[in-house]
């Protein structure tokens, strides 16, 4: 292989595994929450003006002095403007709804695998009564009776998927609160607080960080399937996921309208899993 | 010295499920007294000292018992009031250097930690202290290795780092759970020259949990021979050196290697082994492995004067044959 074959490889491809070029990946994620971040001045148009001379128009064309370079949807908005501002919405959400659970079902998980007795059982139930439920059901359900919108969906998101967290962190609780070095914090007086949060928590953030990356995948997706059926964020703003369920209608017309949020989903989803498939290898090396 | 107790407890018992792994125990520490707790490995030497803490915990609960530190009354169980004590007249050190400190903290804030915990000083002032008490301990460069984690420390430092934490707190009563166990016989002898000096200096009280007959000979005032879960004879150290009375006690002193060169420190050897905590005998619990035992030995011994010292306790009822043992 030639040197720079082999540049390339050391940079891209991890030493064992499935060689699968994480740095890409990195950033493309880090891309896409920039473009998130900075909508306002990436996009070249307001994102709900419609323009209605300029319905469904192939990428590439021109109509009324906007160049629609994705095209246009069934509005006449530019779809570039829409996919760039639709970022927004599927990363908050799923930023939102990663950071609401992962606290809850961390710091319910650590209680319960500190004090385990009563609030052990009681909390451990729980979660697994909630994880005997098709998660994405339950999520439906409790948004169909909510309502729909941006809070809701952050909210309902959040109560579905705090048992994933809680699990872990109780099991990790249990056996960093058997370590010597707890024992000796509470030794020098340290009591149930702090014994948690500076001796603890610490020590197990590295597994529940990974949890928190494939969530974030799945949380993507699910915001994904409540807008798709219409339970997700309202128009006039519109997720990825909404996007694609107006889409589906023009899919035999103007395939770009459900195509390009599609691609925007797939390529966050598989880059945040494999950022935390790689993650979780290099946290845990024996479990390759 | 030691007209004054520091700790005092009375017929202390710990128990997993159905079974006393601790049994009755008394022991009292006098004020700047350094007290020797031995006996062989699963003979209740750490649960005893984890119950003086109050850190018994899961399956381990303690039975019974009354303890009095300085005179007051102390609730072993009550966790609130003894989290108050942990960390300014309790300290301890524990089995395990290494494992016992946070891989994830530095070494000199792990030293600070009673003192930050208890708000004795500010933050600055703890580590400044942190820093003294590593140098202290002997720990060379101690500005530099204040700021590492344990995982950058040697096996022998990270026990020096973690006596330094229990030291800083200044402890009216210092337990040490086989302090020296991890490290070389220099850094051994320069720790128990550091207990024994900070007896000295403070007054501090110490219970050392040792294997290591050579670390009571040099180090301890008095000692207490744990077997089975029961304190089997207690002495001043010459007496019980020159004249044990106990048949496990004879035992273990004659598993002592002559003090010939450097090598010391091995662990007991006894014919047979400990019995399972299921099958501990009624009665005397040493009686399945004593050479001496005999149908008396099925009633419990009481833990008495078997000569004229009021010092020198011990639990057998054949303890004038002891001499007799080879
Ligand atoms: N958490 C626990 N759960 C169940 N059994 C325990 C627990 N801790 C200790 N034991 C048992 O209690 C008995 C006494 O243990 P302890 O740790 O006090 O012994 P030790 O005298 O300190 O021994 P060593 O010299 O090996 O440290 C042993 O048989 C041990 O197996
Ligand atoms: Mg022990």
């Amino acid at each position: 292989m030639s040197a720079v074959g082999n540049v390339m490889r050391r940079s891209f491809v991890p030493r064992r595994g499935g060689g699968v070029p994480v740095g890409l990946f990195v950033a493309i994620f880090a891309a896409m929450i920039l473009i998130a971040i900075f909508a306002p001045l990436i996009a070249p148009y307001d994102p709900d003006r419609q323009n209605l001379l300029g319905r469904l128009k192939a990428p590439g064309t021109e109509a009324r002095d906007v160049f629609y370079l994705l095209g246009s949807d069934e509005l006449g908005r530019d779809l570039l403007s829409r996919v760039i501002y639709g970022a927004r919405i599927s990363l908050s959400v799923a930023i939102l709804s990663v950071l609401l659970s992962g606290c809850v079902g961390t710091a319910l998980g650590m209680l319960a695998g500190y004090l385990r007795g009563w609030v052990g059982i009681v909390v451990m139930r729980l979660v697994d009564i909630f994880l005997s439920i098709p998660a994405i059901l339950l999520a439906i359900i409790m948004v169909a009776v909510l309502g729909p919108g941006f809070v809701n969906v952050v909210f309902v998101l959040a109560l579905t998927r705090w048992p994933r967290y809680a699990r872990v962190a109780y099991g990790q609780t249990l056996s960093v609160a058997e370590q010597p070095y707890v024992r000796l914090a509470r030794a020098m007086g340290a009591g149930p607080g702090r014994v948690l949060f500076r001796h603890i928590l610490p020590n197990i953030i590295a597994p529940l960080s990974v949890v928190a990356t494939l969530e974030f995948g799945l949380m993507v997706l699910f915001e994904a399937g409540l807008s798709f059926l219409g339970l997700g964020v309202q128009p006039p703003m519109a997720s990825w996921g909404a996007m694609l369920s107006v889409g589906r209608n023009y899919v035999s017309n103007a395939w770009w309208i459900a195509t390009f949020p599609g691609i925007c989903l797939f390529l966050l989803v598989l880059s945040v899993n494999l950022i935390g498939d790689r993650l979780s290898d290099y946290l845990n090396p024996k479990s390759r | 010295m030691t007209d004054a107790q520091t700790l005092e407890i009375r017929d202390l018992s710990v128990g997993i499920g159905p079974h006393d792994v601790v049994d009755g125990v008394d022991l009292s520490i006098g004020r700047g007294e350094i007290v020797a707790l031995v006996g062989e490995s699963g003979s209740g030497k750490s649960l005893t000292a984890l119950a003086l803490m109050g850190l018994l915990g899961g399956a381990v609960r303690q039975t019974g018992g009354r303890a009095t530190l300085d005179g007051t009354a102390l609730d072993l169980g009550d966790d609130a009031a003894m989290r108050r004590l942990r960390g300014t007249a309790l300290a301890m050190i524990f089995q395990e250097p290494v494992a016992s400190l946070n891989p994830l903290l530095s070494v000199g804030a792990q030293v600070a930690e009673s003192l930050v915990v208890h708000g004795r000083a500010t933050r600055r002032e703890a580590w400044d202290r942190a820093v003294e008490m590593l140098r202290e301990v002997g720990i060379p460069a101690p500005e530099r290795r204040a700021r590492q984690l344990p995982s950058e420390l040697s096996g022998g430092m990270c026990q020096r780092v973690m006596i330094a934490s229990a030291l800083i707190s200044e402890p009216r009563l210092l337990i040490a759970d086989e302090p020296t166990t991890a490290l070389d016989v220099t850094i051994q002898a320069q720790i128990l020259h550091l207990m024994r000096r900070l007896r000295d200096e403070t007054g501090t009280s110490v219970l050392i949990i040792t294997h290591d007959m050579g670390v009571v000979a040099s180090v301890a005032d008095r000692v207490c021979v744990m077997y089975g879960g029961r304190i089997v004879e207690q002495a001043e150290v010459h007496r019980l050196f020159a004249d044990p009375r106990h048949p496990y006690t004879k035992l273990l002193l004659a598993t002592i290697p002559r003090m010939t060169g450097g090598h010391k420190s091995e662990l007991f050897s006894i014919e047979g082994r400990v019995p399972d905590l299921a099958d501990w005998p009624e009665g005397c619990r040493f009686r399945t492995r004593c050479p001496l035992a005999d149908g008396k030995c099925a009633e419990r011994p009481p833990l008495a004067p078997p000569g004229s010292d009021p010092g020198h306790l011990a639990a057998c009822w054949h303890s004038d044959r002891v001499e007799d043992l080879t």
